[in-house]
């Protein structure tokens, strides 16, 4: 009886681990032919970046950043708009590099045809996505830039810094949650989002329209158009507004954030964001002054 | 009794305009006649502010090889060249006339007599059809030179004349068989002669029978030409449909009808090429059904172009109190319109009043995968996979399911109980398909 | 004035929507029902109630307290799942198990998926094997049909003729010696035999399925695919032996068969799409439900042949897609 069982232990021991014997070496010469190397500073790099997979650097996500960051050997170049400047800093100490300053931007609205400003004169129907009410009329209001208001942009919003307000028919964009991945900006039909300095204190001027219409027409559609005038541009002192197409533009580079250009806007296009609220008689004698 | 072998819907026929004759509607006011009225590059003013243009006068030329001339509707002076709302739903570029009489070209045969006989050769009459601005009317306005020019290698067998008018409400190419027919024939047997084929058929739908009989009859003078009824099926009036139904050849994907030998007409082209041929007379005016439930006067107006959709609506009875939409075309493939100053085009067929429980969307439930929609697709199409991928931009994967051969017919949105926006999505990823083809090519 | 709309085309659309063609199988049933009422009697209007009732509570309470989402109890699907899920289970089943068999078919089979359409196995069957595993005896006593009764209690309970045949054949009886026993053709047609509350009478159930077919809310190929690879499938180990297997014409009559290739296969959400997909999901139907009734362990195997072959639709609808047109040239 003994000698049985020990018969069958021995064999199917031998057996067993000879099978087991053979896998290992085919194991092994799997993982030796089919061996990646890889640079394990990728991980590291890796874990110091967000890792929210957004996208806003421009490749596939946050893995694909890091082999980029490691192989280009620099950060030159890189942006990663949810980590910021922090995460730069960080990835630069951990490789021994120097990290250069990324300014912070924000996502920005450029259009404020809010159902009052801009009624709307035909109801849209169908599927809720900007990209096919582009495609079929210029808008409920008649403005064949401004926003259709079916919420791309919001979808398209990884980081819930966007949400619709159903009164106006615009979409808002939360300071304190943007981080200007752009996500928002490649899922509007219409361009009417800008990727912009975040500013100093978040302080922020830009022409919320653009329309490129001629005056009339655009104000027809719209109470609070840029009509093109040329006022802003005259008022600005830093050559920072241009006007192209009936349209004004705030260069945000060049803007001083100095508060002269919104007052003088006849429809109220410029928006000034995140500044003390105006002393209104003070501002009438400094433009006395001035002029 | 022949139609096409897969999908299709029925939705009711409606057509009340089916017993008004033709109309003819007097120029007035300021028409607006836009420079992109056809399929492909806009065509070019050589007019401008000011100008006395008399009726028939080139006004713009279309410089392309895929475009088509455009000429004065009307006589009058040109007020400006502008940007209007037309029929897109956006801004484009227009040339406004103030009507000033009717002054027609001398050059233009207004007679009514028929003439038969004629002895161009080919190229003369491509060119003369080149010339005369004449695009396809049945909706898609391609220029129609160019699907009379066969191209080098191909050979065409049939000209197949297109007289189905499947959508619902129309019935301008039912009146245009019945009251123009002898015309019709003739500008047939010129397309034959300009293609080289020895056979035109002729399909129309079996809700028209008068028009089959009527055109049975006269077509017996004109060697070669036939007519075939047809099942009532929509989209019958669809090219590779129509072509599958009466020779029972296949376009393949992505080509187009020359591939099977057989050309497409609108019985309204074959009109406008007979009186470009015949009576020099450039494409200036057209048939377009106006209609509705509540149409005082469903009619169908010989009209001038450029004429704003509103004086349609009002020589029909006016606007009526219930309407919610405006349609330019057919319900299943028309737009919808946002300004009613739009002007009537090359393209225009019909505009139809629609009250808002006649155009429902249903409110949208879950896809309840009772696969409808790809039953009724006429291309063998699957619409609830299609419009899944386009919505979540899987661009690669619409491309393999075929998203391109859609051709927005509206049977899948037409027939779906959960009152999904299937079209509107697909319409979405075919142009983001199309977009990512093109840069894949350059 | 009323604004304009705007809207891509068509601006069109048929009378049918989604509660309309629920509604239009729940009348379909009519027919099954009231036979289903004549022979069990108020046993099987109160399972039926029970189960409609809970199955719409069910869904209300889902849909309300945890999605927190749109309600859409009456858009006509959990009643459908309440009488289909009545339908498969015996007559004299005690209701408090018809309760948590809904809870199972709406909670576990249709909501945990995402509700209506998302759903990969049909609810009601969810339901019934659910409870076929856990409660085997009180779901294998089956009453036997009665002329209208009003009895709740104490009825009489007998096998199914599919019951006698597996016992019979196990036992090395042939079948021509157990045909006595079973329910001439013309009584199994009608419903007169022991079964579910719903699944007895073929001619109600076909009268149901034709409605349908009238009313185009099914097409025929998964049930003509069912029912004919069943009958075929069985139709050859009939002819190989006789007296082991018995005839297809009593495969296609008895059992859940009909009910489930009329109404159980051709569920919207778990059927395939293309019109080849559906065949071959009705013949693998039809294939796994003779192999489950010739050889396995269950004297019925429609419910388990549904249910796995519903885990195939998302292959099938890869593998079989509608013929493209333009696909094959043909220059004729």
């Amino acid at each position: 009886m003994n000698e049985v069982i020990n018969e069958i232990t021995i064999l199917s021991v031998v057996s067993l681990g000879a099978i087991g014997g053979v896998a290992a070496i085919i194991l092994y010469l799997v993982a030796q032919k089919f061996k990646v190397i890889e640079d394990p500073r990728i991980d590291t790099v890796e874990e110091l970046l967000p890792g929210a997979n957004c996208g806003g650097c421009g490749l596939a996500g946050c893995r694909a950043l890091a082999e980029a960051i490691v192989r280009a050997e620099s950060l030159e170049g890189i942006n990663c708009p949810p980590g910021g400047n922090a995460a730069m800093q960080d990835i630069a100490k951990a490789m021994g590099w120097e990290a250069g300053e990324q300014t912070p931007m924000i996502a920005v609205l450029r259009c404020s045809g809010s159902r009052e400003s801009a009624p709307p004169k035909v109801r849209y129907e169908g599927a809720m996505t900007c990209a096919f009410a582009h495609s079929l009329f210029s808008g409920e209001a008649g403005c064949p830039y401004g926003c259709l208001g079916c919420g791309d942009c919001v979808r398209a919003c990884a980081f819930d810094a966007m949400y619709m307000d159903h009164k106006t028919g615009l979409p808002v964009i939360l300071d304190d949650k943007c981080v200007a991945c752009g996500a928002c900006v490649k899922a509007c039909p219409r361009d009417i989002i800008e990727m912009r300095k975040k500013g100093k204190k978040d302080r922020r001027i830009f022409v919320s329209c653009i329309n490129m219409e001629k005056g009339g027409v655009a104000r027809k559609n719209c109470k609070v158009a840029c009509i093109g005038c040329g006022k802003c541009v005259k008022e600005c002192k830093f050559d920072a507004i241009s006007l192209e197409n009936f349209l004004a533009y705030i260069d945000y580079e060049k803007c001083t954030l100095c508060r002269k250009c919104p007052p003088v806007c006849p429809t109220n296009a410029i928006h000034e964001l995140n500044f003390p609220p105006r002393k209104p008689k003070v501002e009438k004698e400094e433009n006395k002054v001035e002029a | 009794m022949k139609t096409f072998a897969i999908g299709g819907v029925h939705p009711p026929e409606n057509k009340f305009a089916e017993k008004q004759p033709i109309e003819w509607l007097p120029p007035s006011g300021t028409v607006a006649i836009p420079i992109s009225q056809h399929l492909g590059v806009p065509a070019k003013p050589v007019v401008t502010k000011g100008d006395k243009v008399r009726v028939g006068q080139l006004i713009a030329r279309g410089e392309a090889f895929i475009s088509a001339h455009i000429h004065a509707s009307v006589s009058g002076t040109v007020s400006k060249i502008d940007s209007i709302t037309d029929t897109s739903g956006y801004r484009r570029q227009a040339i406004l006339i103030d009507v000033d009489g009717d002054d027609w070209m001398e050059s233009i045969d207004r007679d009514q007599t028929l003439i038969s006989d004629c002895s161009l050769d080919a190229p003369e009459i491509v060119k003369k059809v080149h010339e005369m601005g004449i695009v396809g009317l049945g909706g898609a306005t391609f220029p129609s030179h160019v699907k009379l020019n066969v191209p080098q290698g191909k050979k065409a067998s049939y000209l197949i004349i297109n007289g189905v008018e499947c959508e619902p409400c129309l019935t301008a190419d039912h009146r245009i068989m019945l009251e123009r027919g002898e015309e019709m024939l003739v500008g047939i047997t010129i397309q034959m002669r300009a293609l080289g084929v020895e056979k035109a058929i002729i399909g129309i739908e079996n809700n028209k029978p008068d028009a089959i009989t009527h055109l049975t009859e006269l077509a017996r003078k004109y060697p070669g030409i036939t007519v075939e009824p047809l099942k009532v099926k929509y989209p019958q009036g669809a090219e590779k449909q129509l072509i599958k139904a009466l020779v029972d050849r296949e376009v393949p994907s992505g080509k187009l009808p020359i591939e099977v030998g057989c050309v497409v007409h609108n019985v309204g082209t074959s009109l406008a090429v007979y009186e470009a041929v015949q009576k020099n007379k450039p494409l200036i005016e057209r048939v377009v059904t106006v209609t509705g439930v509540s149409v005082k006067k469903p009619s169908n107006f010989m009209v001038r172009l450029g004429t704003p959709v509103s004086a349609l609506i009002e020589a029909a009875g006016g606007m009526p109190e219930d309407t919610g939409k405006v349609i330019n075309g057919g319900p299943m493939m028309g737009k919808a319109l946002n300004d009613l100053g739009a002007p009537v085009t090359k393209g225009t067929s019909g505009i139809l009043l629609f009250t808002q429980e006649e155009t429902p969307r249903l409110p949208e439930l879950n896809c309840v995968r009772c696969a409808k929609c790809l039953t009724v697709c006429p291309m063998g199409l699957e619409p609830y996979l299609l419009a899944v991928l386009a919505d979540k931009r899987r661009l690669e994967e619409c491309e393999e399911e075929r998203i391109m051969d859609c051709m927005e017919c509206g049977s899948c949105l037409y027939i779906c109980p959960s009152g999904r926006p299937l079209l509107d999505q697909i319409r979405v990823g075919k142009n983001l398909v199309g977009k990512m083809i093109r840069e894949r090519s350059s | 004035m009323r604004l304009l709309t705007v809207s891509g085309s068509p601006h069109l659309h048929t009378d049918q929507s989604v509660s309309k063609i629920m509604y239009g199988v729940v009348f379909s049933l009519i027919p099954a029902m009231l036979v289903s009422f004549y022979f069990f009697g108020l046993a099987a209007i109160l399972v039926t109630l029970t189960a409609v009732v809970s199955c719409m509570a069910f869904e209300f309470v889902i849909q309300k307290y945890l999605i927190k989402g749109p309600l859409t109890i009456f858009d006509g699907s959990a009643i459908i799942t309440g009488v289909l899920l009545a339908f498969n289970v015996p007559a004299n089943l005690p209701l408090g198990l018809v309760v948590i068999g809904s809870a199972v078919a709406i909670g576990m089979g249709k909501m945990t998926f995402g509700g209506l359409g998302k759903n990969p196995f049909n609810p009601a069957l969810v339901g019934r094997v659910f409870m076929m595993i856990s409660f085997p005896v009180q779901m294998t006593t089956y009453p036997e049909p009665t002329a209208f009764s009003t009895r709740l209690t104490d009825v009489v309970t007998g096998p199914t003729p599919l019951t006698l045949v597996k016992d019979g054949v196990s036992r090395g009886v042939g079948i021509s010696e157990l045909m006595p026993q079973l329910p001439e053709y013309t009584q199994l047609m009608m419903g007169n035999m022991g079964g579910s509350v719903g699944e007895v009478s073929a001619i109600a159930l076909i009268l149901g399925g034709l409605y349908m077919l009238f009313r185009r809310i099914i097409s025929w190929h998964i049930p003509v695919a069912f029912l004919g690879s069943a009958a075929i499938f069985a139709g050859i180990f009939w002819l190989v032996d006789p007296q082991v297997y018995v005839d297809p014409v009593f495969h296609l009559f008895t059992g859940g068969l009909m009910l489930g290739a009329l109404y159980m296969a051709t569920d919207y959400a778990t059927s395939p799409m293309s019109r080849w997909g559906m065949i071959i999901f009705g013949v693998g139907c039809g294939l796994l439900t003779i192999i489950i009734r010739l050889f396995g362990a269950y004297p019925e195997g429609v419910a388990f042949s549904i249910l796995i072959m519903n885990a195939f639709v998302p292959l099938i609808n890869r593998a079989f897609k509608p013929k493209r047109f333009g696909e094959e040239v043909k220059n004729g």
